[in-house]
Formats: C-alpha cells, sequence, structure tokens
C-alpha cells in the first residue's frame, strides 16, 4: 500500500483543524503584519525627521549628529535650562541648543519630549488614540495646552490614521530611555 | 510698543496658527484631505463633523417664530458653573419626546436620540455665542457654536477651526488688561466634552441635584421652569428611576462646606478631563465627583509632574494639604500662560474667586480628617 496519500490526508486533515482553531491565521499573519507596521513607522518616524530634534545631537568628526544611544529620548534632562538666551532681535527669532532640543523663542523655552516607550517619563502609557489626538490637535496629551513651536503637527496632522499609527507602533518598539523632559519655560515678562 | 508687548504679539504670531488649526474631531473622523465621516472620539462617543448643521441658529429649535426660546426647549443651571472669564450663562435641553435618558451607570448618563443642548453665552447684556450640542438619529453627537451678529438678531455656524480673539472681553472681567475670548472649534469642544464620563458636562445628577450648594462660587439661581434631578425623575425621564435620589439628592460628601464647594468647583471645572475614566486617568488622580459608588483617585498628595516653579520635584503636588505654594493645580489656576494655564482652553481671565475657595481649602485642610486628605505638609 502506498503511504503517500495517508500522509496527505493526515497533513491536511492536521491544517484544517488548525484553521478551524483559527491557529493557522493567528500563528502566520500576526507577526508579519505587525512587523510590517512597525516597519513602516520607522521608516516614516525617519523622513519626517523625528531625530532631528527628539534625539539629542552631539559633535562627531563628521560634525554634529544624532546621538542614536540617546535615540529618540528628547532634552536630556541632565542639561538644566533655567532662563531663556537673550532674544536675538529682528529679523531673528529662534534659538536652539547644541543639542537641537531646547527651544527658545517668544513662546519661551520649549524641549523635545521624551517619544520612547518609559511609562514614567515617555510614551508608555500613552494609547494610540492619545498620539493621534495629539497630532491632530496639536495638544498637549491629545486634549492639554498647545504643543510649542517648533513642532510641525500643523503640517503631521495631515498623517493618516494609519501612518500615525504605525508611527506610535514604532515608538513603542523602541528601547526605553528613562529621560525626564522638563517642562517649557514660561517667556520672560509673560503674565 | 514696548519691547515686552512686541515679545508677546509675536509669540501670540506663533502660537495663534497652531491654536487656529483645530480640527474637525479627534481621530478617525477627519482624513488627511480635511473629508468627515462620523467616527468614535476616545471617549466611545459617536461624534460627526457640523457639516450637516443649520447654518442659522434660528434654524436649530432653538426659538419660535416670534423670537421667544421655544417652550420645548426646558432651562437648566448647573449648580456648580464652568468659568468663562465671567460670561453670564443661559442653557436649555430638548429631549425628544416621550424618551429617556438611560442612566444605568447614574454617573454616566446616555441620552437619546434626537437630544440637544444649547448655551448662550453674553457680557453685559451682549450675546457673543451660543455653543449647540445634539445627538442625530444615527446616534452621532456634533459639536457647534454660533457667533451673535452685531445686531443680536441672529448668531451664524462658526468655522469648525473656531474664531480666536473674536471678542474682546469688558474691562469690569479683564481690568486694564486688554483679553480676548475665543469661539471654540470643535476640536476643543472634544477635549473635554469626549473625555467627560457622559457628552453633556453640566447636566448630571449632581450638576441637577436640588440640594444646591450655596456657597458654589458663581452660584446661578434656577432660571424660571428649570429642570431639576428631581423632576426628570418625577416625570420618568430617567431609567432606571432611582426614586432614593429624591428622599436624599446628590451632594457632595464633605466635612465642611468650603471642602464641599471646592471639590463641587474642581469637579466641574477640571473633571471632565482629569476623571477616572477618561483618557488623562492614566495621570493617577481625579477631581471628578460623583454619584455612584467607587472613589476615584484623589488629587490630593498626587505627585504632579508639573513642577510649580521654584519647587522640588519631591516636594511639588496635584494638590497638597496645607501647602497652596506647593500645589500645581492652584499655579496653573492663575496661570493664563498658554504653556501653563489650568484649564488650557476657554478662558483667557483667571477665575479670582475660584483660585481664593482652592486655596482657602488647602490651606486649612486637615490631612487627619478630611477623607480625601491624604497628603501632609511637605
Amino acid at each position: 500500500m502506498n503511504p503517500k496519500p495517508i500522509l496527505t490526508l493526515a497533513t491536511a486533515g492536521i491544517a484544517l483543524g488548525a484553521f478551524a482553531l483559527g491557529m493557522i491565521p493567528v500563528a502566520a499573519a500576526t507577526p508579519d503584519a505587525k512587523s510590517a507596521q512597525v516597519k513602516r513607522g520607522e521608516y516614516l518616524s525617519k523622513i519626517m525627521g523625528c531625530n532631528d530634534c527628539h534625539t539629542p545631537f552631539h559633535m562627531t568628526p563628521r560634525g554634529p549628529e544624532p546621538d542614536m544611544s540617546r535615540m529618540l529620548s528628547g532634552h536630556p534632562q541632565d542639561l538644566v535650562i533655567k532662563t531663556p538666551p537673550k532674544a536675538p532681535g529682528e529679523p531673528w527669532m529662534m534659538t536652539t541648543s547644541a543639542t537641537n532640543t531646547a527651544w527658545a523663542g517668544p513662546w519661551g523655552v520649549s524641549f523635545t519630549a521624551n517619544l520612547t516607550p518609559d511609562p514614567e517619563t515617555g510614551l508608555g502609557k500613552w494609547t494610540k488614540e492619545t498620539f493621534i489626538a495629539a497630532i491632530r490637535n496639536g495638544k498637549h496629551e491629545g486634549q492639554g495646552r498647545p504643543i510649542l513651536p517648533p513642532m510641525p503637527w500643523p503640517m503631521y496632522r495631515n498623517a493618516t490614521d494609519e501612518d500615525l499609527g504605525a508611527l506610535f507602533a514604532y515608538l513603542q518598539s523602541i528601547p526605553a530611555v528613562k529621560n525626564r523632559v522638563p517642562q517649557p519655560l514660561e517667556p520672560a515678562g509673560a503674565e | 510698543m514696548n519691547a515686552r508687548r512686541r515679545t508677546r504679539n509675536a509669540a501670540l504670531a506663533i502660537i495663534a496658527p497652531a491654536l487656529g488649526i483645530a480640527l474637525i474631531a479627534l481621530g478617525a473622523q477627519v482624513g488627511p484631505d480635511g473629508d468627515a465621516t462620523a467616527s468614535l472620539d476616545p471617549a466611545g462617543h459617536l461624534v460627526t463633523s457640523t457639516e450637516n448643521l443649520p447654518r442659522r441658529l434660528s434654524d436649530t429649535g432653538l426659538y419660535q417664530a416670534n423670537g421667544e426660546v421655544d417652550p420645548l426647549n426646558v432651562p437648566f443651571a448647573p449648580q456648580y458653573p464652568l468659568w468663562t472669564d465671567g460670561a453670564s450663562k443661559r442653557r436649555w435641553v430638548r429631549l425628544p419626546k416621550g424618551a429617556t435618558i438611560d442612566a444605568t451607570d447614574i454617573d454616566a448618563w446616555r441620552f437619546p436620540k434626537g437630544t440637544t443642548f444649547w448655551k448662550e453665552f453674553a457680557w453685559e447684556g451682549r450675546k457673543v455665542e451660543t455653543r449647540m450640542i445634539r445627538r442625530g438619529d444615527d446616534g452621532a453627537w456634533s459639536f457647534a457654536t454660533y457667533v451673535w451678529n452685531d445686531e443680536q438678531t441672529d448668531a451664524t455656524l462658526a468655522p469648525e477651526a473656531g474664531i480666536p480673539d473674536a471678542f474682546t472681553l469688558p474691562a469690569s472681567v479683564s481690568g486694564t488688561k486688554v483679553r480676548k475670548h475665543s469661539i471654540p472649534g470643535t476640536a476643543d469642544c472634544l477635549s473635554c466634552h469626549a473625555s467627560n464620563p457622559s457628552v453633556a458636562i453640566g447636566f448630571d445628577a449632581l450638576q441637577l441635584s436640588d440640594d444646591r450648594d450655596p456657597g458654589a462660587p458663581h452660584a446661578e439661581s434656577l432660571p424660571p421652569g428649570a429642570v431639576t434631578l428631581k423632576r426628570l425623575i418625577t416625570e420618568g425621564r430617567l431609567l432606571p428611576a432611582r426614586k432614593e435620589l429624591l428622599a436624599s439628592p446628590p451632594r457632595i460628601r464633605a466635612d465642611d462646606p468650603i471642602a464641599r464647594s471646592a471639590r463641587g468647583y474642581l469637579s466641574a471645572n477640571c473633571g471632565s478631563c482629569h476623571n477616572a475614566k477618561g483618557p488623562l486617568a492614566r495621570l493617577g488622580f481625579s477631581f471628578k465627583e460623583g454619584v455612584g459608588k467607587g472613589a476615584a483617585p484623589s488629587p490630593i498628595a498626587a505627585h504632579s509632574r508639573y513642577l510649580v516653579p521654584g519647587v522640588a520635584a519631591e516636594s511639588s503636588f496635584v494638590l497638597v494639604a496645607g501647602a497652596p505654594e506647593h500645589s500645581a493645580a492652584l499655579y496653573r489656576m492663575k496661570s493664563r500662560r498658554p504653556a501653563s494655564q489650568m484649564p488650557p482652553l476657554g478662558t483667557s481671565v483667571a477665575d479670582t474667586a475660584g483660585v481664593a475657595l482652592v486655596t482657602r481649602w488647602v490651606r486649612g485642610m486637615d490631612a487627619s480628617t478630611d477623607r480625601m486628605a491624604v497628603g501632609t505638609k511637605p
């Protein structure tokens, strides 16, 4: 007797059983889909320039570059800035730190946020919905104070939910960095 | 123009466009081209754009042909009003005939399709805007506001992005400073209404209680014919009826009148965002007072991520017994600078009465007796 048909049938039976239990789609599709989303988010983070402000710059033989050991962790907490710089005067408006993470202007001083998934100092407790609301509405935490310049949310808000969701999935997948970014400094003379 | 004024104007010029790009609504209902379709906001309420709403307030059903408010629209007045730069407000609700409010969760009412709320904002007798929240036949909520004309004869639907600095507040409110009232965009509406347990913030069991707090800042007397919780229950508009609330109307159970009023004030002015059910629950504290069982995490002695300037991180709390100067909430309630003010939108003048009340409560708070006061003076 030729065993081949029996094996084939057995294989088919296992496959059918697994399919009936929903095992095949779960086992085969989900990891790939997830990683595709994270990859999309990584791609978007690079072309949208997230690292340009949210990863502190350091000096290298090639000039200033993002310090990827602190990737997307925002303004370094150990670089303490207590007062805004002297205003440069017209036509100049903004001043930035060498790290490219602290920005002074008429709004005061803004510090770039920690986008890593650290639960206490980063986005670890955020949901995708909060992230999308923050970018769409330009509001801190999605519903609070205005997100300050120079964060280009008025342009990023045009991204699709799918792309913002991918970006969030990527940000949640990167190494968490514990770095408490200071709150903004108010402008001098503000009431 | 002095340097300080120039700097502030420049700051506004930078921030204003960002504020102005308030969009149609949170989340998925706005596509990349600004196309609006119904979708779910973070709190799970279905919301839509203002696209299909009447262009004029006079076409929304608020008024009769003779200009009088339609008697089908019933006035109400929450016992703890929201501070809006001293605006005097009138509010009405229309519930469809025979329809009932689902109060299965007494602190998160679900309103029937066709429910409409209106709220009129006026200063010194001049009507500025009338906001409207309506639940459509598809179950989706619309948020809109209508801006009154100079003749005070009608109001026009505001753009979905709102109108920054639309109205200069009278000196009776702003003093010697120039302060302006902004017409909110739909995203601004959702900032508070979508994270409140119920879409309507000023229309719940506590706010409509017949046991009204006489010490509430800016307390309003009930307008003639106003609907209260008692009336909703006796007229069968609330299901389940919760008749026990007739004998014992909802009331904040506090040890003294100051604590009661302060907690009511904070619940109404802060609790729509800072509650235990919305997206900001992850911050770990709540200002929202409720009628049902279940204690929310207290703002007292909760460490604040926002640091009061000049106060060390370990000594900075949301609110802390005996130490208003260490209480970030109070610092932010006093501020009207964009990066620090609380609430973050809706007002441009701090509420001195509200600040004074909360300061008095916090200063006199005895950590050993008040049930919410678990903190100690740092």
